[in-house]
């Protein structure tokens, strides 16, 4: 069973960013961990038991002790797991990443969602607040390399994943969601932190990605014509 | 002067800004609240918290800081000395940012609802939510507290904190609704724990009054019927 002794376990699915970024914690810090990946939308037992509020993964199982949450998860493991530290040393600069992290998951995820899965003005709209969301997100970089500074940190594996993403569901959604030239310092960004080493083997095979968005869109667009 | 260093943006009604106010008191840290005018922000506010443009904000040696739950945390890392307001232990404090999560995105959510809601099903759809909310919760009080006065155990703490704030505007629903939410029946450990935090030397003096917070939510909400939900965070 999942998390006997002082052995870790996360419950994900390959197609989740939010199980990503656990992941790329784990990495960062040299986590032997074990991964158990859930068929969504069928959920374990082993899930429910873990997660009976949201019933979602990711979750992580640490000496039989399950947390939920992703962002309080990655907290966790750089509370635990001491050496590469994700988030700053100075309380200030917690605070800031702390601050952005919430944003980005608050305000361009949304309209990234609603982007991809509303057509006409709606659409129009929502990607339209998503790329002055991530023109305002650009500004955290202050000019640094990565939100962490030389290296990645907190803030890069909180919102890396959009870059992915975002790109596979303009694909697919036919619509403008990172505009290099509205977000010159964030494209780059995005670029780099995507072709780590680290980052780039976590992340899911991207054909199998795209196919996956391809059919998640004809669903949603199938329930916009019911 | 003293407690200058120290700045709170907030508002009287704002649970989001009690939080601040709380937590600072438990540090015994020394500040200056600025009371806000939401229609007429501040240019301080302005330029402190240029993304969201809402209270609270905390700003320390000139630099702000901005929501509420990024605060907390803030000023126990930035006052170190005991009392804690997170807990020591890396798994209870995943545990309190979990429910800190799910009382802000959920149940907050949910007790916003109960002013938009319109008609009397859509009332108590949005009614039984909160409460439904609130009894999971309990369970959390009762995992969390281990049979201590508040979730952080002996004294208050994060998660006292981030519920206790809006102790003021369930009552408000209450009231308006003329309904029990906080029921002592289904939710005992809550509705003993509400009176014991309301009483505590770090909140009774900065907790708005509950009926002078229902006045202003009647004149509030007579004025825009369709307000959807006012509290900033």
């Amino acid at each position: 069973m999942a998390g006997n002794g002082d052995g870790v376990t996360l419950l994900g699915y390959w197609a989740s960013p939010y199980a990503l970024r656990v992941k790329w914690a784990l990495k960062i810090k040299e986590v032997q961990y074990e991964y158990m990946e859930e068929h969504l939308p069928d959920k374990s037992p082993m899930l429910l038991q873990y997660n009976p509020v949201h019933k979602k993964i990711p979750v992580l199982v640490h000496k039989g002790k399950p947390l939920a949450e992703s962002l309080v998860i990655i907290e966790y493991i750089d509370e635990v797991w001491k050496h590469n530290p994700l988030l700053p040393q100075d309380p200030y600069h917690r605070a800031k990443a702390r601050f952005w992290a919430k944003f980005a998951d608050e305000k361009c995820v949304p309209a990234m969602f609603r982007a991809f899965s509303k057509v006409g003005e709606e659409q129009a709209q929502a990607a339209e607040e998503l790329r002055e969301n991530l023109k305002t997100l650009e500004s955290a970089l202050e000019g640094k390399q990565y939100f962490g500074g030389e290296t990645i940190g907190f803030l890069d594996i909180a919102v890396g994943w959009i870059g992915c993403w975002a790109r596979m569901n303009e694909e697919v959604a036919g619509v403008n969601m990172i505009d290099a030239e509205m977000i010159p310092l964030l494209s780059v960004w995005f670029q780099k932190f995507l072709e780590l080493p680290i980052i780039k083997e976590c992340l899911p095979p991207q054909d199998k990605l795209l196919e996956h968005t391809k059919e998640f869109h004809k669903m949603l667009m199938m329930a916009t014509l019911t | 002067m003293a407690g200058s260093e120290v700045k709170v943006l907030g508002t009287w009604a704002s649970p989001f800004a009690l939080r601040v106010h709380i937590a600072l008191g438990i540090k015994s840290v020394k500040y200056e609240w600025v009371e806000e005018n939401l229609e007429a922000k501040s240019q301080l506010l302005l330029e402190s918290n240029p993304i969201n443009k809402q209270v609270p904000v905390l700003i320390h040696h000139h630099k702000p800081i901005c929501e509420s739950l990024a605060i907390l945390q803030y000023i126990d890392e930035a006052w170190p000395s005991a009392p804690s307001i997170l807990p020591s232990d890396p798994h209870h404090r995943a545990v309190a940012r979990f429910w800190a999560a799910y009382i802000d995105h959920k149940l907050f959510t949910w007790l916003k609802g109960v002013a938009s809601a319109e008609g009397a099903e859509g009332k108590k759809v949005a009614l039984d939510q909160v409460r439904e909310g609130l009894v999971v919760v309990e369970a959390a009080f009762w995992k969390c507290s281990k049979g201590r006065d508040f979730f952080s155990g002996a004294g208050i703490g994060y998660l006292d904190i981030v519920l206790g704030c809006f102790l003021g505007w369930l009552y408000v629903a209450e009231k308006r609704n003329d309904v029990k939410l906080l029921d002592e029946e289904k939710m005992p450990g809550l509705a003993a724990w509400a009176i014991k935090f309301c009483q505590h030397g770090a909140v009774k003096d900065v907790m708005p009054d509950k009926d002078e917070l229902l006045d202003y939510a009647n004149m509030v909400f007579q004025a825009m019927p369709k307000l959807n939900g006012q509290c900033p965070s």
